[in-house]
C-alpha cells in the first residue's frame, strides 16, 4: 500500500510545460463520430478491459457454483441420487446455468457503478448513438458469461463429469445458456437503473435469482417434490435452460426445449431492452 | 454570434426551484464565470446547456442551436467535465481517452496517437498504463479536461474544476484552461472560488438560489460595491464595533461585513483621505495590527450582493 501512495505522489510530481500544453491542444479536423455499431464495439471493448483489469469480479460468481458443485456432490450426492458420479451427471448443467445466471447480475452491478460516477454524463454529451454504451457493453459481457460458464465445466470435468456429446455439446450449452442470460441482463439492467447503489442491485439480483434456482430443476428431479412446487418447477424458465442445456450436453437435446429457451430470451429483450434504454436516457 | 444564449431558464425539482429565471450571453472565444455557493443551481445550469436535462422553461441557445431540438449537433461541438470525475476509473488513463477517441471517430490509431499526445502534453505520460482509481485527484482532473478536448470543442462546459486541489495541481488545471482558451475555445466556467473566477473568467455571472444577482467583468462587479476598499486588521477582536464606526464616521460611507471578526473594512469615495481615518482611528486608543488600501476582493462583492459571505455557505453546505 505504502508502495502505491509513493508512486502516486511521484508521477504526480511531472512538471508539465507551457509548450506541452500547447502541442497536445494543436486542433485537427473535427472527425465524423463513430457510427452506431462502432460505438457499440468500442464499448464492448471497454467492458471487456474491465474483466481483465477486475478479475475478482469473475471469482466472486464463479466460486460459489464451484463450491457447491464439490459440496452437493460429494456431501448428497449419496442420498440424493444413489452416487456421487450420477449426481454429478445430473447437477453438472444446473450448476453451468446458476454460474452463468449470476453473472448476469454483475451487468446491473456495473451500469449502476457508471451512474454514481461522472462517466455517464459524457457517454451522454457524445454524439454517439445513446444507446450504444448499453447494447456495447450487453455483448462485451457475453464474454465474462463464457468465462463463468468455462469455469464450472473445466471444474466438474475435473471431478470426472461425463460429456457424453463432447466439446460440441458443451460449446452448444454455453451458447444456449449465453443467449438466456443476454436476455435476464437487460431485467437486471433495469434494476440497475433504478437502484441507488451497486450493493442493493446485488441483493435484488441475487433475491430474485436464488428462490428461481432453488425452484428449479438444477439440484433435484421435480418429481420428488410436493405438487404446487413441482408446478412451479416445471413454469420456471430456469428449469426449462436446465433440461435444454441437459439434452445439449448429452446428446439427446429436444428442438422443443431449445426453443423455449429462445423464446423466453426473446420476451425478456423485447421487454426490458425498451425499459433500460428509456430509463437510461430519460434520467436526470 | 454568441455562444451561450438563454433567457428566463428554469429548472425544478419537486419543490426545489434549482434554476429560477437564469439569463446568460457568453461571447465566443473567452472564459465566462458562474459563481456561486453550493446549491446556487451551477451544476444545473450547466447539465441543462450540455443537454443533459431538460429546461422546464425558458429558453436556450448553444453555438446558435437550441439544446431542446439541435442537442445531437450540439453534442457534436461540446465537452463538458462535470462535477464528479467524468472519467471511468476502472480503466487506464490511456484507455480512457482511447475510447473517447474511437467513439469520436478518430479511429484505431488515430485514437491511440492523441490518447499519447494528451498524455504527454498534460503530464500523465508515466501514469499511463495505471488504473485511473489509483490516480491523485490532480491527476484524475487533467485527465477529465484532457479527455473532454480529444477532439476539441467549439464550447467546454467545467463544473468546478480545481475544487478539492492543492494550489500547485490547481494552477496547473488554470494553466491548461488559460492554453485552451488562447486556441479559441469558448469556456463555460462552474467555481465557488472567488479568485478562480477572477483569474481566469472575463465575465462573471453570480449565481445564488438559482437566480443571476450580478452580471459584468471582475473590474466592474468589484467597483459596483465601491471604488476602494480600507481594510483595518485590529489586534482585539472587541474593538471592531468602535473602530467601525469611528471609520465610517471619518469617511462618510458604509461599513463592509467582514468575513474575519477582526477586521475592519469599509468603502472609501476618496482615497486620499484614508491615512487620515487611520490615523483618527489610532488617536481614538484602538491597537491597530495593519491596514491596506485596495479594490475589493471578489469575496467582498459575493457579501455585498448576497448578505452571506462565500465561505459560510462553504462550511455548512447549504444557503441560511
Ligand atoms: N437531481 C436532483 N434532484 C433533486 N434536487 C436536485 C437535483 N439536482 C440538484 N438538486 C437541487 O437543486 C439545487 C441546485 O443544485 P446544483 O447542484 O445545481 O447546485 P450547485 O450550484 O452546482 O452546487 P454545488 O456547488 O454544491 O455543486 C440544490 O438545492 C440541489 O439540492
Ligand atoms: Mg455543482
Amino acid at each position: 500500500m505504502a508502495v502505491g501512495i509513493e508512486s502516486k505522489q511521484e508521477a504526480d510530481q511531472a512538471s508539465i510545460s507551457t509548450e506541452a500544453i500547447h502541442a497536445a491542444l494543436v486542433a485537427g479536423q473535427r472527425p465524423k463520430p463513430a457510427s452506431g455499431f462502432s460505438a457499440c464495439l468500442s464499448f464492448a471493448w471497454r467492458s471487456m478491459l474491465k474483466i481483465k483489469h477486475v478479475p475478482e469480479q469473475l471469482i466472486d460468481v464463479t466460486i460459489t457454483p464451484v463450491l457447491f458443485l464439490v459440496m452437493f456432490v460429494y456431501l448428497f450426492g449419496g442420498a440424493v441420487a444413489g452416487s456421487t458420479s450420477d449426481y454429478l451427471q445430473y447437477i453438472l448443467p444446473g450448476l453451468l446455468v446458476q454460474s452463468v445466471l449470476f453473472t448476469t447480475v454483475y451487468s446491473g452491478m456495473s451500469l449502476n457503478t457508471d451512474l454514481t460516477k461522472g462517466v455517464v454524463d459524457r457517454f451522454r454529451t457524445l454524439p454517439i448513438w445513446s444507446s450504444a454504451p448499453l447494447v456495447g457493453a450487453a455483448f462485451g459481457d457475453i464474454l465474462r458469461y463464457v468465462l463463468a460458464g468455462l469455469v464450472v465445466i473445466v471444474a466438474g470435468l475435473i471431478m470426472g463429469y461425463d460429456a457424453a456429446n463432447g466439446v460440441v455439446g458443451i460449446l452448444l450449452s454455453i451458447g444456449l445458456v449465453v443467449v438466456f442470460a443476454f436476455g435476464l441482463a437487460w431485467l437486471f439492467t433495469t434494476v440497475g437503473l433504478l437502484m441507488r447503489s451497486p450493493s442493493a442491485v446485488m441483493n435484488t439480483g441475487f433475491m430474485c435469482l436464488f428462490p428461481l434456482i432453488f425452484l428449479s430443476n438444477i439440484f433435484v428431479e421435480p418429481s420428488t417434490l410436493p405438487a404446487a412446487l413441482e408446478w412451479f418447477v416445471g413454469v420456471n424458465p430456469i428449469s426449462h435452460l436446465v433440461t435444454a442445456v441437459r439434452g445439449l450436453m448429452a446428446g439427446s437435446a429436444d428442438g422443443g426445449d431449445i426453443s423455449l429457451v429462445f423464446a423466453e430470451a426473446a420476451v425478456l429483450t423485447v421487454i426490458f431492452v425498451p425499459l433500460t434504454t428509456r430509463l437510461y436516457r430519460t434520467r436526470s | 454570434m454568441l455562444a451561450i444564449e438563454t433567457h428566463g431558464l428554469v429548472k425544478t425539482f419537486g419543490e426545489t426551484r434549482a434554476v429560477d429565471g437564469v439569463d446568460l450571453s457568453v461571447e465566443r472565444g473567452s472564459i465566462y464565470g458562474v459563481l456561486g455557493p453550493n446549491g446556487a443551481g451551477k451544476t444545473t445550469t450547466i447539465r441543462m446547456l450540455a443537454t443533459l436535462l431538460r429546461p422546464d422553461a425558458g429558453s436556450a441557445n448553444v453555438l446558435g442551436l437550441d439544446v431542446a431540438s439541435d442537442s445531437g449537433e450540439i453534442r457534436r461541438r461540446i465537452s463538458m467535465t462535470g462535477q464528479i470525475a467524468s472519467v471511468d476509473e476502472e480503466l487506464t488513463g490511456r484507455e480512457n481517452l482511447r475510447l473517447l477517441g474511437k467513439l469520436l471517430g478518430l479511429g484505431r490509431k488515430g485514437a491511440a496517437g492523441r490518447a499519447d499526445e494528451l498524455l504527454e502534453g498534460f503530464g500523465l505520460s508515466d501514469a499511463a498504463g495505471k488504473l485511473v482509481k489509483h490516480y491523485s485527484g490532480g491527476m484524475r482532473r487533467r485527465l477529465d479536461i484532457a479527455a473532454s478536448i480529444v477532439v476539441t470543442p467549439e464550447l467546454l462546459f467545467l463544473d468546478e474544476p480545481t475544487t478539492g486541489l492543492d494550489p500547485r495541481s490547481r494552477n496547473q488545471v488554470w494553466d491548461i484552461v488559460r492554453a485552451l482558451v488562447g486556441q479559441g475555445t469558448t469556456v463555460l466556467l462552474c467555481t465557488q472560488y472567488l479568485d478562480e473566477a477572477d483569474q481566469l473568467a472575463s465575465r462573471i455571472a453570480v449565481i445564488d438560489r438559482g437566480k443571476v444577482i450580478a452580471e459584468g467583468t471582475p473590474a466592474e462587479l468589484k467597483s459596483s460595491v465601491g471604488k476602494s476598499v480600507l481594510h483595518v486588521r485590529l489586534s482585539d477582536a472587541a474593538t471592531r464595533d468602535e473602530a467601525e464606526r469611528v471609520l465610517v464616521q471619518e469617511l462618510g460611507t458604509e461599513a463592509i461585513e467582514a468575513a474575519d471578526q477582526a477586521a475592519v473594512a469599509v468603502g472609501v469615495p476618496n482615497p486620499d483621505r484614508a491615512a487620515e481615518a487611520v490615523g483618527v482611528l489610532a488617536d481614538t486608543g484602538v491597537e491597530i495590527a495593519g491596514f491596506s488600501l485596495g479594490q475589493p476582493s471578489l469575496d467582498e462583492v459575493f457579501l455585498a450582493l448576497t448578505g452571506h459571505a462565500a465561505s459560510e455557505i462553504d462550511q455548512d453546505g447549504e444557503v441560511m
